[in-house]
């Protein structure tokens, strides 16, 4: 079957690709474009591993079809540090000890960022519900919370690290 | 998956065209279900005729008494809007409540709706309210649009293309969630509007949404949750798996009845 | 006190500090490399053929549609296997049954050969160029595999019932072993004497392990070389290593290395070989060609080892003081279908050694029976055994004190080790070294303002609620086995350190190296951890059983002692002193002449030492040390956990409004790094205790949980707030003076929870019930107490 040739921006660039119907945008993240911090866990958009921004909103790319990014901004993991200069969020899942094994760290942060985009100043009830939809079986999620809430207080200039 | 062709229509009619009325195409909107059933091969349409970018399909609106959502409108959307908030929060609440942050910021209440599925939330959103399903051919009653399990009174190739909901004068949710997937293990919609009380349960009927009249008659002689007591669901026709037996179920929607009435004040 | 433990910390990178993990910020930057990451130019796909019976016979399989598929290369199955003599997998558990006789060998075949005996046994593999189109293959032959379905047992009632279907003809009545530990004739005089006798049988739930990275592997082969290449996420090589070698491929363990890149959690399930493990580089031999297979979550459902899955009776003899006389356990394992590497261990081995937990019985007997059903197979999770013995010991403790009318923490209180009985013996023959366990007690209770629970509770009742309150006092043991370190510094000026366990998640980049720093005075940013590669590592235990930090520890330390012995030859020669006169500071690392500011670093003397003239004649050249260790004595953290929950009568719901974790870790090298551990471990706790539980259809064997939209991973708004007690006391079983902490967190928490949840329950005459305490079990518990309005 012909393949779909596909416009977006991702992480700021102009990326064309050439996808099959079949494949996702995570597939075609990892597979076509060698961007592969977003992970596969289920495949199924029940774990959140895969999780990427598409147009500023939080979503699972492993049910987003690659077709469907015609047009779009992509914002992933690959885009959070400018260069070694690590984002706020990832700065403070360092100083936390927010990640263990590390292949869920990727989806959080992504949808970490995305909750801070559009509230800088949650409570820790709104980081767990926001959270809610990534799953980790290392940290027990609390040291994911501290960090969160630590990194948003210094994005708001409440702290200086 | 299996392969597939895809289109992305930027019109109603251009989507109705592609579709065609064959049983063997898909429409996508939000793909919750739909991908996720594409990836596990439990389906294998030739063709999925993607909805994204009609732009008649999208948006909120509030007319008089009438809220409108254009089918193709997010959860995330419909939980954050102002005026579902100011008109009928208990939509707004219930839509916050729906799977998790990447499912409300991709599913749609068409595809919710269309769908049918027997532990959704919005269902019980429709049919507590009465609202009015409108397709690209006609204005279905929520009463007639639920038909049983995953089933509708939509006929092949038919479009939701928004809903409207009545303002109701009270209303209110309560949802008792599977841990697991998020969807209600029952979950109560209660509203008054211009026809009386209204209660609608999801997640617990073997057929789908359904409405307790008794409740609902219990509620005209006065709005207290008081008035529910004792009114007991039966078991028999309820869901019973592994998540919840039926006894149990018939238990939670009293509870979440009566959590519900209060709630709504 | 170990004799590192005295020595002062070396800076904010020695032992004691909360050192920031040097493996974060590729992980952070999305540069993590697990198997799903690594790929070959070349490669071709495979995917497996699963039974989608509970219990079947294969009567045939017609491969020749699967093999004229698009792209298709290969189509294996158990008979290609059996025809090279290949494809066993044979436990290396020995267990020895009540009467002496040795276990029975059940087979198991990476390929079934004729009979499959759980839904998703690997029936079949398909080669193809793309993953779809290996799946589009593996589609059809599913359908072309004759199956003569045979009943199924999924339950230890079922199996052992009469006429029960039966797995395997080796196994009559399901029962794998039957195995006995301690006095039995003292036990029974204790219960004659008893003044009374509480039981409570609990059943452990099964769980899925489901970490976040499901398996998978890459098979290579080098013609040139005739060397397979397996690269595939574990908990450390040689076990897998030893299994594909031998059983896999029959070559002598040299011709194959195996590479472990970052590894997406493991908890136990990623210890052992799998059958795809065995065929990745067999097939990759075959086919001339690197072979990938990534799993997808379905498979991890069904085709990774599940966890617990027991049923255990605990009989406790008391005196009229409530004091413990002895205690008996009787023990049924469900091992699922077969017996894995090192699944009949669990409930031999691993759990019974606890039978007594923190608590001085004179006398204590266990009886054990390993039943096989139609299920998943049964594998280390998390503690393998402990958690299991901790929690139905913790439950039957809480039983007698209700059924006696006495406060739990008193009647824990009369019976815990205390600590002036250290060294203590228990029944099983294990000898805990130290450890305050009426402290931790203690230090919980204060923590959970003991003293104002009945007004708590009080309060709860007059909301319409009902709250409970729950203690669990534990031990678990750890640290012991193997493992192998070799240090090398080389002449450009770093040190790379080589180890036999293998991370998979803890942080061992950061964890030794902050050992290394501090024993040897080495820049710690000089310091580069190397594990994951056969041909780097060599054979030894990886990482489980809490055993890291213990064995590669004081591995490091017997390595660290040979590189000071060298590095003072080396610097003598180069001071022109006498070799008896050079001193060694670990803290700076420096070899200085004793009484003079003249002296070398380590660094300094690790660069020379690579020149002829300045190693003695004789002497190896460089500075480099390995040693492979050998812990042959576990160590004993412990600690008291307490939990408290509110139920909502009204829907039975259960709350975990808090929870205390008072822990004896001894020496902590990184006090962040263990917390973050321990946590995870009560993190996985709470989830069995609370929401896990993996079901199957009892008639037909079907997996029920297959996904997680019905398999319940706790969520971050699942998690309660966990205050966190340090109570150190240090051991003396090993140098560093360290206990493991990996599986505590299981081991601890369970139990706690609930015990909580049927205190509170039995303030109305209700309960016990059993993991996990869902919303409908407690609705149902209170609904047959009549406590429920109507």
């Amino acid at each position: 079957m012909a393949k779909h040739h596909v416009t977006t921006t991702i992480n700021g660039e102009s990326v064309e690709f050439l996808c099959d119907t079949r494949q996702t945008l995570l597939d075609v993240l990892r597979d076509e474009l060698e961007l592969t911090g977003s992970k596969e866990g289920c495949a199924s958009g029940d774990c959140g591993a895969c999780s990427v921004l598409v147009d500023g909103r939080l979503v699972c790319s492993c049910l987003v079809l690659g077709v469907e990014a015609e047009g779009k901004s992509i914002e992933t993991i690959e885009g959070m540090a400018k260069g070694d200069k690590l984002h706020p969020l990832q700065q403070k899942f360092l100083e936390h000890a927010a990640l263990q094994c590390g292949i869920c760290t990727p989806g959080f942060l992504v949808a970490a960022k995305a909750l801070l985009d559009s509230n800088p100043n949650p409570t820790e009830t709104e980081v767990r519900y926001w959270l809610a939809g990534n799953l980790c079986r290392c940290t027990g999620y609390d040291k994911i919370i501290r960090a969160v809430l630590d990194a948003a207080a210094e994005m708001r200039g409440e702290t200086h690290g | 998956m299996y392969e597939f062709a895809y289109h992305r229509p930027a019109s109603l009619a251009e989507a109705k065209t592609k579709h065609g009325g064959d049983d063997d195409r898909r429409y996508l909107a939000g793909g919750m279900t739909l991908l996720p059933t594409l990836k596990h091969r439990l389906a294998r349409p030739t063709d999925l005729v993607d909805l994204a970018r009609i732009g008649e399909l999208a948006g909120i609106s509030v007319a008089g008494n009438t809220v409108s959502i254009g089918a193709m409108t997010k959860h995330a959307a419909v939980a954050a809007s102002a005026e579902v908030a100011k008109a009928i929060p208990a939509l707004a609440h219930l839509a916050s409540l729906i799977g998790d942050r990447q499912v409300r910021n991709r599913g749609t209440i068409g595809g919710s709706v269309a769908n049918n599925d027997p532990a959704a939330d919005y269902p019980a959103a429709l049919l507590g309210l009465g609202a009015t399903v409108h397709t690209d051919k006609r204005s279905i009653a929520a009463d007639d649009f639920f038909q049983g399990m995953f089933a509708t009174a939509l006929e092949p190739g038919e479009l939701i293309t928004k809903i409207s909901f009545p303002v109701p004068q009270k209303a209110a949710y309560q949802k008792f969630p599977n841990p697991a997937s998020r969807y209600a293990m029952v979950g109560v919609f209660v509203a008054v509007t211009g026809g009386g009380p209204r209660v609608a349960v999801t997640g617990a009927g073997a057929n789908g949404v359904f409405r307790v009249t008794a409740m609902e008659e219990a509620l005209k002689g006065g709005w207290s949750a008081d008035r529910l007591k004792g009114i007991a669901v039966p078991a028999d026709g309820l869901n019973s798996d592994i998540h919840a037996s039926a006894e149990y179920r018939a238990h939670l929607i009293g509870v979440m009845a009566r959590r519900a009435v209060a709630a709504a004040g | 006190m170990g004799e590192m433990a005295a020595e002062p910390a070396a800076g904010q990178f020695g032992i004691g500090q909360s050192v920031r993990r040097i493996e974060d910020p590729r992980l952070l930057k999305g540069q993590g490399r697990f198997i799903d990451d690594v790929n070959r130019p070349g490669q071709c796909h495979a995917w497996f053929v699963r039974s989608p019976h509970g219990h079947a016979r294969i009567q045939g399989i017609d491969a020749a549609g699967a093999r004229a598929m698009p792209g298709v290369l290969a189509v294996f199955t158990g008979a290609d296997l059996a025809a090279e003599g290949l494809g066993g997998m044979p436990t290396k558990a020995a267990v020895k049954n009540r009467d002496g006789s040795a276990m029975k060998t059940l087979p198991r075949h990476a390929l079934a050969r004729d009979v499959v005996r759980h839904v998703g046994d690997t029936v079949a593999m398909v080669v193809a160029e793309t993953r779809e189109q290996a799946r589009d293959a593996a589609e059809t032959l599913a359908g072309a595999v004759d199956y003569e379905i045979l009943p199924a047992v999924t339950t230890i009632a079922d199996a052992t019932a009469p006429g029960a279907p039966q797995l395997f003809a080796e196994a009559p009545g399901n029962v794998a072993f039957d195995w006995m530990q301690g006095d039995a004739a003292a036990v029974a005089r204790a219960f004659a004497a008893a003044h009374h006798v509480a039981r409570r049988t609990t059943v452990h739930n099964r769980l899925v392990v489901a970490a976040m990275e499901p398996r998978g592997g890459l098979g290579e082969y080098d013609t040139a070389t005739d060397r397979y290449t397996l690269t595939t996420p574990t908990q450390g090589l040689t076990e897998v290593h030893k299994m594909v070698a031998d059983y896999g491929l029959g070559v002598p363990a040299a011709q194959l290395r195996v590479v472990t890149t970052d590894v997406g959690g493991g908890f136990g399930m990623k210890n052992y070989a799998y059958p795809d493990q065995l065929l990745l580089p067999w097939a990759a031999r075959k086919l001339g060609r690197p072979v990938k297979w990534y799993a997808e979550r379905a498979d991890s459902f069904m085709c990774d080892a599940q966890a617990r899955d027991h049923e255990t009776t605990v009989e406790i003899a008391l005196d009229k003081d409530g004091r413990f006389l002895a205690i008996r356990t009787v023990w049924l394992a469900n091992l699922g279908a077969y017996l894995t590497q090192s699944g009949p261990f669990i409930p031999t081995l691993g759990g019974p050694r606890l039978v007594t937990g923190t608590y001085a019985v004179p006398a204590a007997v266990c009886e054990s029976k390993g039943i096989v059903t139609n299920t998943v197979f049964i594998d280390a999770y998390r503690g393998a055994g402990k958690p299991e013995a901790i929690y139905a010991l913790e439950c039957a403790v809480d039983q007698a004190a209700r059924e006696l009318d006495m406060d739990p923490a008193e009647l824990r209180l009369r019976n815990l080790v205390r600590p002036e009985q250290m060294p203590w013996r228990m029944g099983s023959g294990q000898v805990i070294d130290c450890g305050n366990f009426p402290k931790n007690l203690d230090l919980a209770l204060q923590a959970a303002d003991y003293a104002a629970l009945p007004a708590r509770k009080a309060a709860s009742r007059a909301a319409g609620k009902l709250r409970g309150f729950g203690l669990s006092s534990y031990c678990d043991p750890s640290g012991f086995r193997d493992g192998r370190v070799r240090i090398a510094f080389d002449p450009s000026g770093s040190v790379q350190l080589f180890l036999t366990a293998q991370t998979n998640g803890q942080g061992h980049e950061t964890t030794f190296a902050q050992i290394l720093h501090q024993r040897l005075g080495v820049p710690f940013a000089k310091i580069r951890v190397v594990q994951g590669d056969s041909d780097a590592v060599g054979f030894g235990s990886g990482t489980g059983g809490s055993r890291s930090v213990t064995v590669a520890g004081v591995g490091i330390l017997r390595c660290a002692e040979e590189i000071e012995a060298k590095g003072k030859a080396i610097a003598a020669k180069l001071l022109e002193a006498a070799e008896g006169d050079i001193v060694f500071s670990p803290g700076t690392g420096r070899f200085d002449i004793a009484g003079t500011d003249r002296g070398l670093s380590i660094m300094e003397v690790a660069k020379a030492s690579f020149a002829w003239d300045n190693v003695p004649d004789g002497q190896s050249l460089g500075l480099d040390a390995s040693f492979h260790n050998v812990q042959r004595r576990p160590n004993w953290p412990n600690g008291c956990h307490a939990a408290e929950v509110e139920i909502d009568p009204d829907t039975g719901t259960p709350a975990l409004l808090n929870f205390i974790a008072v822990n004896d870790f001894g020496v902590v090298v990184n006090p962040m790094l263990l917390e973050a551990q321990v946590v995870g471990g009560i993190a996985q706790g709470i989830g069995q205790a609370m929401v896990e539980d993996c079901r199957y259809d009892p008639e037909t064997g079907q997996l029920v949980t297959g996904s997680f939209m019905d398999y319940c991973v706790p969520r971050a708004t699942d998690m309660p707030p966990i205050a966190w007690v340090a109570h150190e006391v240090p051991t003396a079983t090993n140098p560093l003076g360290v206990k493991g902490c990996g599986e505590a967190g299981c081991s601890g928490s369970l139990a706690a929870i609930m015990n909580a949840v049927n205190d509170a329950l039995a303030q109305v005459g209700a309960g016990p019930v059993e993991m996990p305490a869902r919303a409908e079990t407690i609705w149902k518990a209170l609904a047959s107490a009549r406590y429920l309005k109507p």
